[in-house]
């Protein structure tokens, strides 16, 4: 071998070229990081011009037409663009070096599944500035909203929501060859760190999922261009269709976006409470069991739709099913801290926020499993309420989690610990503020998707956007604190955490560009 | 408005909001227990199945937090070696499982209830629109009138841009309530034109989609006289938080006599299709109309919006062939957001409203179009 050969292997090239033509695993999981922030920059601006309108009753700063815009960029951005990507992005970078493997199974293929990314969401965030406006029928875009009746943009949607569908197909793919082929030798399938294990499951769900997605915004475009009638009844269509396949899809999307928080969740708590996770088998089959109910229970989205009883019933008891393994979940962190020996550096205290507020988003959930009360819930302030509990405290701030957990061994730095908390107890005020009310306004009447409403609404509607402003504000703490610990900062050890357990942590911090060439000595492998 | 001045305004309310004495409505927390059996009910599960959360969460968050305060590394705890326990997790399966044994008993018993729309004594259809609701009394007997009307938001538009102070019922409010008496059965036939709708009214715990080429069915028995309100709850477009639903529920006798006026004045409209309208009348006629159907759309101007609406100020169509004109507003414009309006407006209403465009917003054609010659094309069209 060369020695130029060996010396193209050792470390990043320079420039630009590095992070285009990368098919370095770490330097791929930075780029899909990076990505998510920006994309979470980009949706929580508009949250803000939605929180900004709903502030009192009456029309101040935008247009009907232009909050509905808002309503539906905010939900596609935050979904795809950035806790699917940031997950996509932790997996990266954590799995090779959490089974002992040199890189991804498909480099190549990785670069690829990245890089296609930025065009889609420069594509629609593009409508934006179009003649018709960016899409303005919600991000579950239901037809004939989104079909008869949408603006011209919706084909501009349409091709990049297929491209994401694309990319999330490819790193899927990828995942599962890394998990499946490239443990080092002792790292058995039941001693995966649970983040391996929840990403495998949750790669299997994407593969299963996303081309459903696809086929419905394909037929769609058929729709739309070319003269059929799936979603159109005056053809001969059914609207209702429409709904049963974007569910089909979306159930088991939403749980592509909290499986891997579990996982990292199961991470972090160990540590931090110097205890080896509690039930690690049972996390395993749990979160087999929520992956598997999440593809029969999709039409509790559809409650009101007017299905027979028998359908009605059978997704209430699906449904209701899921508080079982999730429970599980929950029981086993709460024993993993039960007579440990705790300590709460930010990524515990965002975990620990995670249990209590994702439970919550789930207690709700468990009512909105209830038939005849989702009557009274559907479609509105509740429902939101809900899933931005499940999903702000639970997904997004588990991920800030396991960036403040891995990022001394990503940038071989301590964070700012003091800013860290700062950040964590503004956005934990923040983010309850901003959405704790919103129970009270569903549950008072009020349905989501209004840019404007009845009086009896304005008091929790100014609260709320208090606390959205804060919390969008105590964002720009995170990037002052990534910045800052990218740049310098003490000088992190291999271990980083004195309770931490795993392959990763053998490597040191910042793990070298090459990791695990060689395969790790299986002694260091531990049951987890 | 200029942007400046609504800012200026926007930053003036957000004081007025933040200072004033206004006297705001009560703070509404819990879904409200409603006029009827079903909504009892509903209401009943739902504080049941919130309080085994909250018990189930005291239990949970309870032991976390109690960890957290005692088993700290700062108090000099150390940490227990055991990590699982078949037993334990046996138990915490088996548990939450008969707990929601318990739930789903009494849910599926409302459930089946309120699927129960059979022998009703009142069927009301309720067709959704871009964006205002139509109610149709089914006839009893082929003898009876149809009693149809649509029902749209009747707060001014000057309160939604902040130029005037808000009332009570802001957005609450429509010109032509639903109305439907007390402790008897109505039926409810939901049903759309154009997008999805969801015709609500909490304290009837009632929410039904309303889906183009479906009809959903749903029901209530009112047990006390009122106004009840709620909104449209699924995402049907621009003016989807302008269409409220405002249902009066009165005294059988006031009903039927309601009922009877309503007959009489379908009648009085039936035999108008054939009056001959002056211009001014038309057009005063014609303003209104526009008003309230076209304007969502077309703009107070006539202007439209750019790409998405058309404009009527200056169109070919509007300065062009009457008869193509009137066919237009009946047929709709297929794939498009204009729909059709021959059946949701009536005669004498379609001809005023011709008549206003044609010699409003700079147009000038000096068309004055009667009802009987809509009447004529709407025949024509079926």
């Amino acid at each position: 071998m060369s020695a130029s050969h060996d010396d193209h292997h050792h470390g990043p090239a320079k420039g630009l070229t590095r992070w285009l033509y990368t098919t370095n695993h770490k330097d791929i999981g930075s780029l899909y990081l990076w990505f998510s922030f920006a994309m979470f920059l980009l949706g929580g601006t508009f949250a803000m011009v939605i929180r900004a309108e709903l502030f009192q009753p009456g029309l101040q700063l935008v247009e009907p037409n232009f909050f509905n815009q808002m309503t539906t960029m905010h939900g596609l951005v935050m979904v795809f663009g950035a806790v699917m990507p940031a997950f996509v992005g932790l997996a990266n970078w954590m799995i090779p070096m959490m089974i002992g493997a040199p890189d991804m199974a498909l480099p190549r293929m990785n670069n690829w599944s990245f890089w296609i990314l930025p065009f889609a969401f420069a594509m629609l965030s593009a409508t934006l500035f179009m003649e018709a406006g960016a899409p303005n029928f919600g991000w579950t875009f239901y037809a004939p909203l989104s079909t008869t009746y949408a603006p011209e943009t919706v084909t501009f949607f349409i091709f990049a929501v297929h491209i994401m569908g694309a990319s999330s197909i490819m790193g899927s793919i990828n995942i599962i060859a890394t998990v499946l082929n490239m443990r080092a030798p002792g790292m058995t399938l039941m001693k995966m760190p649970l983040f391996v294990w929840t990403w495998l499951i949750t790669a299997y769900l994407l593969i299963a999922v996303m081309p459903v997605l696809a086929g419905v915004v394909t037929m769609m475009l058929f729709d739309i261009h070319f003269g059929t009638s799936f979603f159109n009844a005056a053809g001969g269509g059914d609207p209702v269709l429409f709904q049963h396949v974007f569910w089909f899809f979306g159930h088991p999307e939403v749980y592509i976006m909290i499986l891997p928080a579990f996982g990292v969740i199961s991470a972090i708590i160990p540590t931090f409470a110097r205890k080896r996770l509690f039930g690690y088998d049972s996390m395993v089959y749990a979160t087999a069991s929520i992956a598997f109910l999440s593809f029969i229970v999709w039409a509790h989205h559809m409650f009101t739709v007017g299905m027979p009883i028998a359908g009605e019933l059978f997704f209430m008891y699906a449904t209701m099913l899921i508080a079982v393994p999730t429970g599980v979940k929950v029981f086993n962190w709460v024993a993993t801290m039960f007579r440990g020996s705790m300590t709460f550096e930010t990524p515990m205290l965002f975990a620990i926020a995670f249990v209590v507020l994702f439970t919550m988003g789930g207690f709700t959930g468990l009512m909105l499993a209830i038939t005849p009360a989702d009557f009274q819930y559907h479609d509105t302030y509740f429902v939101v309420a809900h899933f931005h509990y499940v999903l702000v405290p639970g997904a997004v701030f588990s991920i800030m989690a396991a960036t403040y957990y891995w990022l001394p061994k990503w940038t071989g730095h301590m964070y700012d610990e003091r800013l860290g908390k700062l950040h964590f107890w503004l956005s934990f005020i923040g983010v309850n503020v901003l959405f704790f009310p919103q129970h009270f306004l569903g549950l008072a009447g009020m349905p989501r998707r209004i840019p404007d409403y009845a009086l009896q609404f304005a008091d929790f509607n100014w609260i709320s956007s208090i606390g959205g402003f804060l919390f969008g504000a105590s964002q720009l703490i995170l990037l002052v604190v990534v910045i800052k610990c990218v740049k310098g900062g003490k000088k992190a050890t291999a271990q980083v955490w004195e309770g931490a357990q795993g392959l990763e942590w053998t490597l040191d911090s910042p793990a070298p560009y090459h990791t695990f060439t060689t395969p790790p000595d299986p002694k260091l492998i531990h049951a987890q | 408005m200029l942007p400046k001045a609504k800012l200026w305004l926007s930053l003036t309310s957000v004081a007025t909001i933040l200072f004033s004495t206004q006297i705001q409505a009560a703070w509404e927390l819990n879904m409200p227990r409603g006029v009827t059996q079903i909504s009892r009910d509903t209401y009943d599960l739902h504080m049941q199945i919130l309080w085994w959360c909250v018990a189930i969460g005291v239990v949970v968050f309870g032991v976390m937090l109690w960890s957290i305060i005692n088993h700290r590394k700062s108090k000099g705890a150390v940490s227990a070696a055991f990590h699982e326990s078949t037993k334990v997790e046996i138990l915490w399966t088996v548990v939450p499982f008969a707990i929601l044994i318990v739930m789903a008993i009494p849910a599926t018993r409302v459930l089946t209830e309120a699927y129960d729309s059979s022998e009703s004594e009142i069927d009301i259809q309720v067709t959704g629109y871009q964006w205002r609701w139509e109610y149709r009394y089914l006839r009893q007997n082929s003898n009876e009138e149809e009693v149809s009307f649509y029902s749209i938001l009747s707060t001014p538009r000057e309160q939604i841009d902040n130029q005037l102070p808000k009332d009570e019922t802001y957005l609450l409010d429509v010109d032509n309530p639903l109305v439907i008496p007390i402790n008897t059965k109505v039926r409810f036939l939901v049903t759309s034109n154009d997008v999805i709708h969801a015709w609500w009214v909490p304290d009837f715990a009632v929410k039904k989609d309303a889906i183009p080429g479906f009809i959903n069915e749903t029901w209530a028995i009112v047990e006390e006289p009122g106004i009840y309100r709620g909104q449209c709850a699924e995402l049907c477009g621009i003016e989807h938080g302008f269409m409220p639903v405002v249902v009066h529920a009165v005294e059988r006798e006031e009903y039927d006599a309601w009922y009877a006026a309503k007959q009489d004045e379908a009648r009085v409209a039936r035999e108008m299709a054939n009056n001959v309208v002056t211009l001014s009348e038309s057009l005063e006629a014609g303003e209104q109309v526009y008003n309230t159907t076209c304007i969502a759309c077309h703009q107070p101007n006539g202007t439209g919006l750019p790409s998405a609406f058309p404009a009527l100020a200056g169109s070919s169509v509007v300065n062009g062939d009457l008869e193509a004109n009137i066919n237009l507003l009946i047929n709709g414009v297929p794939g498009t957001a204009m729909a059709a309006y021959g059946r949701q407006l009536t005669p004498v209403q379609l001809a005023a409203v011709v008549t206003y465009i044609r010699n409003s917003f700079g147009n000038a054609t000096g068309d004055l179009v009667q009802p009987a010659a809509v009447n004529t094309l709407i025949q024509a069209a079926q």
